[in-house]
């Protein structure tokens, strides 16, 4: 019987059985941010340890980083003191920091991948749950927690069980104007927000073999919402040619050899699997969660459900989800009225998610009632945008455009949402108060999507609003 | 290190009803603007418990009937969501000591096992019987015994089953739960499985 990626990758990086039966696991790459390492750093200090390869370490800033005013010190004096912090403690320690400066900072989970520091068959952890984007490569790629920060910048292990694995399979080809994040959230939707627990999922079929890199990332960003602390792609001809050439891809003779490795880490076709699912691609269309899970989605033409037609373990939670969202149940997707729409974040900020929207919305206006900010993943997203006139198609249409973060996805930093104003948006999470309001309503959905809602006001179908269809 | 070895927690439980339950919702993202744990105990489920109390209710942190809880009950997937350490530790800061719920989620799980909190999985029907027992009896004492895998309560006749991995049971009741001493103890192994591989060759 052949071997899955990651047992190929977990069995390269183990070190040792500890005594509890988990896998002291090698963690080849680190990356961090300011939210989650400050008192990691603090720890590894308190304990007399030092950072054992702080080459392996990679640090940006990006969760608590304004994006209109840029410039130290940060309106917050909280959010300029992690700033500071992250800065002094990769200066001591000798980590490489993409800093605001550099012209490099971003999303870390955006960074990564376009620095070429996310590579096939590594281990990478980070303190941020979204790590699972870095699957996508075919590197088996961890969210953990702070503690665990420390163990990885002090022994550059973590203490782990081997998760089963899931080949989740969607063939064939979507349909114009069904993009990756709804194939994501259609999977999350049928699997459930606690499916994946205990499990790696692996995604491929046809679908996948034919998604771009970006794509990929989009839905191995939002394994964890379906439960899943690991998901992955195998690598293939698609994913070389994203990293050749990247600054920290390798070069000449080396490329060779490690392309050369990189294919021989994928999956065996006899791999065995702990469970296998199948979806069509056909049968996905744009998709928009409703509530306060990213399971509770709908397609674009279906109607908000009632929580006694659900199955019963699912009621509660949809009823909560009714109460908080003020929409009630029978509400159809289409004709919900937005206020704001953010476009940006690790799942949707990147170039190719910039590019596809620009397309479509040159020349026309965002809604006057909506505040609709584009956010771009990193400066490097920002930059090539700028010189491609993309950010001048969003700013004419009357979308802000703003320097690069997580912004809000999560509201750490000035770009909330006030009281109980609806978001479309393009991040992941739908959480109550999950961006920056308590009383918040977020609608989760895919950047066209959002830009749909922006210029209409509403929920709409992209495929009418832009004549897709 | 030596941790204390934790085979058993008891003390008073309080239920916190509903599935899902994220770690955003443990502990709102605008409180981790620190460089340090300390103080995040007083903002446990702030949002929830102002949005209970906006709607006329009591979220059952503010009860009185359950101050001094120490032991959190919750529904499935508890702690969904954000990575962030922040919210067991918001909840260990709190008072929590032990926490069971139908099941868990596993970055949250790992999260607290490393910090000492043992997290056990119950059934749903045992979970509404213990709270239906501690909301009839708020005072009553919750044992959580991780060495007969089960949770039991004073006085009154209830016991259940609990489950919880060999892989976070043993080391709790060790006092082996924080992992970095068997980590460090494996730094020669690390160097040379960083020696063995290619792309860390030049770390």
């Amino acid at each position: 019987m052949g071997k899955t990626l990651l047992d190929k990758v977990w069995e390269e990086h183990t070190v040792r059985t500890l005594p509890d039966g988990r896998t002291q696991l090698l963690i080849g790459t680190h990356l961090i941010h300011e939210v989650t390492s400050p008192q990691a750093f603090g720890m590894v200090r308190d304990l007399g340890l030092k950072v054992l390869y702080p080459k392996r370490t990679f640090a940006t800033v990006d969760h608590i980083v304004p994006t209109d005013q840029r410039a130290e010190p940060f309106s917050d004096p909280l959010a300029d003191a992690m700033v500071k912090e992250l800065r002094k403690n990769c200066a001591e320690t000798g980590v490489t920091f993409f800093d605001l400066s550099s012209g490099n900072q971003g999303i870390v989970h955006i960074v990564g991948p376009e620095q070429g520091i996310t590579q096939p068959g590594t281990t990478i952890a980070c303190g941020d749950s979204h790590t699972s984007t870095h699957g996508a490569f075919g590197a088996i790629a961890f969210g953990i927690g702070t503690s665990q920060v420390r163990d990885v910048l002090a022994t550059q292990t973590m203490a782990i069980g081997k998760p089963k694995v899931r080949r989740i399979n969607v063939d064939g080809k979507l349909s114009p104007g069904v993009y990756s994040k709804d194939v994501i959230l259609h999977i999350i939707r049928h699997l459930g927000v606690n499916g994946g627990i205990g499990y790696a999922y692996e995604y491929g079929g046809s679908t996948f073999d034919s998604f771009t890199q970006e794509e990929r990332m989009t839905v191995c960003n939002m394994s964890i919402e379906g439960g899943a602390r690991v998901g992955y792609v195998n690598p293939d001809e698609t994913t070389f040619e994203y990293l050749r050439g990247r600054p920290y891809s390798p070069k000449g003779a080396e490329w060779e050899a490690a392309v050369t490795r990189w294919k021989a880490v994928s999956s065996d076709k006899d791999a065995e699997y702990d469970d296998i699912v199948h979806f069509k691609a056909e049968e996905i269309l744009p998709t928009v969660t409703w509530g306060i899970t990213p399971a509770q989605a709908i397609f674009i033409d279906e109607k908000i459900p009632d929580p006694k037609d659900l199955p019963l373990k699912d009621r509660d939670t949809a009823a909560e989800a009714i109460e908080h969202m003020k929409l009630p149940a029978g509400t159809p997707a289409v004709g919900i009225k937005i206020d704001v729409a953010f476009l940006g974040s690790c799942t949707n900020g990147r170039l190719s998610d910039l590019q596809e929207v620009a397309k479509h919305i040159r020349g026309r206006k965002v809604s006057d009632h909506v505040k609709a900010i584009v956010v771009p993943g990193s400066q490097v997203v920002s930059t090539i945008a700028e010189k491609m006139g993309l950010a001048e198609i969003f700013r004419e249409a009357g979308f802000e455009w703003r320097g690069a973060g997580c912004s809000m996805c999560l509201g750490m930093n000035p770009d909330k949402l006030v009281g109980d104003q609806l978001c479309a948006s393009s991040s992941n999470r739908n959480f109550k108060g999950r961006q920056g309001s308590p009383t918040g309503r977020t609608m989760l959905m895919s950047p066209l999507m959002v830009a749909a809602a922006a210029l209409t006001g509403e929920v709409s179908d992209a495929r009418k609003v832009f004549g897709i269809i | 290190m030596a941790l204390e070895k934790i085979t058993q927690v008891t003390g008073r439980g309080v239920f916190i009803p509903g599935d899902d339950i994220d770690t955003d919702r443990i502990i709102p993202a605008r409180f981790m603007k620190c460089v340090t744990f300390d103080g995040l105990g007083e903002f446990a489920f702030a949002d929830a418990k102002a949005a209970e109390s906006a709607a006329g209710r009591l979220h059952p942190l503010d009860d009185a009937r359950f101050q001094g809880a120490s032991i959190l009950i919750s529904g499935s997937n508890f702690g969904c969501g954000s990575s962030r350490e922040h919210a067991p530790q918001a909840l260990y800061r709190y008072g929590f000591r032990a926490i069971i719920a139908e099941s868990f989620a596993e970055i949250f799980f790992g999260n607290s096992t490393t910090l000492g909190i043992p997290c056990v999985k119950m059934s749903k029907e045992d979970i509404a019987d213990l709270a239906a027992l501690i909301e009839k009896t708020p005072s009553i004492q919750v044992t959580v015994d991780l060495t007969e895998s089960k949770v039991s309560t004073d006085d009154i006749d209830f016991s259940a089953e609990i489950i919880i991995p060999g892989h976070a049971r043993e080391p709790l009741m060790n006092g082996r739960w924080d992992s970095i001493a068997d980590l460090v103890d494996g730094l020669d192994d690390v160097k040379a499985r960083v020696a063995s591989i290619s792309y860390l060759a030049n770390s």
